[in-house]
């Protein structure tokens, strides 16, 4: 029986351009995004069949997110926060398949996308507000004397964003799937430990049934979170004044 | 390399925790790669999603949009007509009605104005008649009364010629009766 951490495990597949297991599974994300919506939309139905309802409803979800944390003029971000949630998503939802490699439970795939989020907010609120960006870590109202602690607990939080943001989705990837193959784990050793022991491998069978409708949840919930958050950092970048 | 990493999974599972398998979300060495396919597939599938998946969506939504609210707009002028013949057609019922009215009550005092000339007409002829025939009776009357004398004279002559046989002289009878008369 492998270790519950052997899962998470880069394997290449072609060592020469670096393909491993992880960039396969991200471009089959892609592909399941791509190929998906574009097999939800091909009709262009006014009246929507099944699958382009799905599409439509993820649009919609995404958009109203994105409208509700930075008003109408945010939609111009609508193509990257769209992008981002469709492939949390999908790449959550790949990796409850048994077998299948999590692309999302490396740190260092989620803090990229995360530093994608931050190297956006950053670079959009310079380019379009100038030093006025600035005033997002100096909050009007803030009487002198305190003004330096403030600045520097904003500066402070805005650093720790990009962190927070990762870690978060990274740490409920892996420690989902950890449980998940522990539990599982269990019942193939009390099926193997013999005599009365394996009349109680049912046991841990149902705690991985239940795990993994958590996880399930954990996988959707995380990547509207990542989302939501996505938007409201965004807000910063179009709105840096307090 | 791929051989390697079996190899230390079979050890790690056989022997228990192991210093060499490490963690792999904090293998470094794989970094560079997975970076590397990452900035790869998100660079393709957000190329795909906002130059092709996300306008054909956009477009059906807002396609969709623009046909509800047109057919809407289209609904309410229809409407807006519909109550625009409303009012025309009731305007001109009760045009209608009122020519009708008044052509009724026209034709009311027509009528009875015709028949109250036709009345007093034949009133009037009526009593012309009346005068004409009360002149004839006592034209008739009078005539009857001039024959009276002639009457009494022939009747009176009558009887005194048949009680004396001889008739009487006229001018003797006609003083006779103009004293009786008197």
């Amino acid at each position: 029986m492998a270790s519950p951490i052997e899962q998470f495990q880069i394997k290449p597949i072609i060592p020469v351009i670096n393909f491993t297991n992880s960039s396969l599974f991200m471009i089959g994300a892609a592909a399941v995004i791509v190929g998906g919506l574009l097999y939800a939309t091909r009709k262009r139905a006014v009246v929507p069949g099944r699958a382009q309802s799905v599409a439509e409803v993820l649009h919609d979800f995404v958009a109203n997110t994105l409208v509700d944390a930075t008003g109408k003029e945010g939609m111009k971000f609508f193509p990257l926060v769209f992008s981002l949630f469709m492939f949390v998503l999908t790449a959550n939802l790949l990796g409850m398949i048994p077998g299948f490699f999590t692309v999302t439970s490396h740190i260092i795939v989620t803090f990229a996308l995360a530093m994608l989020v931050i190297g956006t907010v950053v670079i959009y609120g310079f380019v379009k507000h100038g030093t006025h960006f600035l005033g997002l870590f100096v909050p009007s109202g803030v009487p002198g004397w305190l003004l330096p602690f403030i600045v520097v607990i904003e500066l402070i939080s805005f650093l720790s964003r990009p962190i927070s943001l990762s870690l978060r989705l990274f740490a409920n990837m892996l420690a989902g799937h950890i449980a998940l193959k522990v539990f599982a784990g269990f019942v193939v050793a009390l099926l193997g430990a013999g005599g009365a022991l394996t009349i109680l491998a049912p046991l841990p069978l149902l705690m991985a049934v239940a795990l993994m409708a958590l996880e399930f949840l954990v996988a959707a919930l995380q990547a509207y979170v990542f989302t939501v958050l996505t938007c409201i950092y965004l807000n910063d970048a179009l709105h840096p004044g307090h | 390399m791929a051989q390697a990493q079996t190899t230390n999974a079979t050890t790690e599972a056989h022997g228990g925790a192991h210093a060499d398998v490490g963690f792999p979300p904090f293998a470094t060495e794989t970094f560079g790669g997975q970076l590397l396919w990452l900035a790869i597939t998100f660079v393709v599938l957000y190329t795909l999603l906002s130059r092709l998946v996300l306008p054909r969506l956009s477009g059906i939504i807002e396609n969709r949009r623009t046909m509800i609210a047109g057919d809407l707009d289209e609904a309410a002028a229809m409407k807006a007509r519909a109550e625009e013949a409303g009012t025309a057609y009731e305007k001109a019922l009760a045009e209608a009605k009122a020519r009708a009215q008044a052509l009724a009550q026209e034709t009311r005092s027509k009528l009875s104005a015709e028949s109250d000339a036709k009345r007093k007409a034949l009133e009037a002829d009526l009593n012309k008649r009346l005068a004409e025939a009360e002149a004839t009776i006592s034209a008739k009357k009078a005539e009857a009364m001039s024959h009276v004398d002639a009457i009494a004279r022939d009747t009176a002559s009558a009887i005194i010629e048949r009680l004396t046989g001889k008739a009487p002289a006229p001018q003797k009878v006609e003083a006779a009766l103009n004293q009786i008369k008197a």
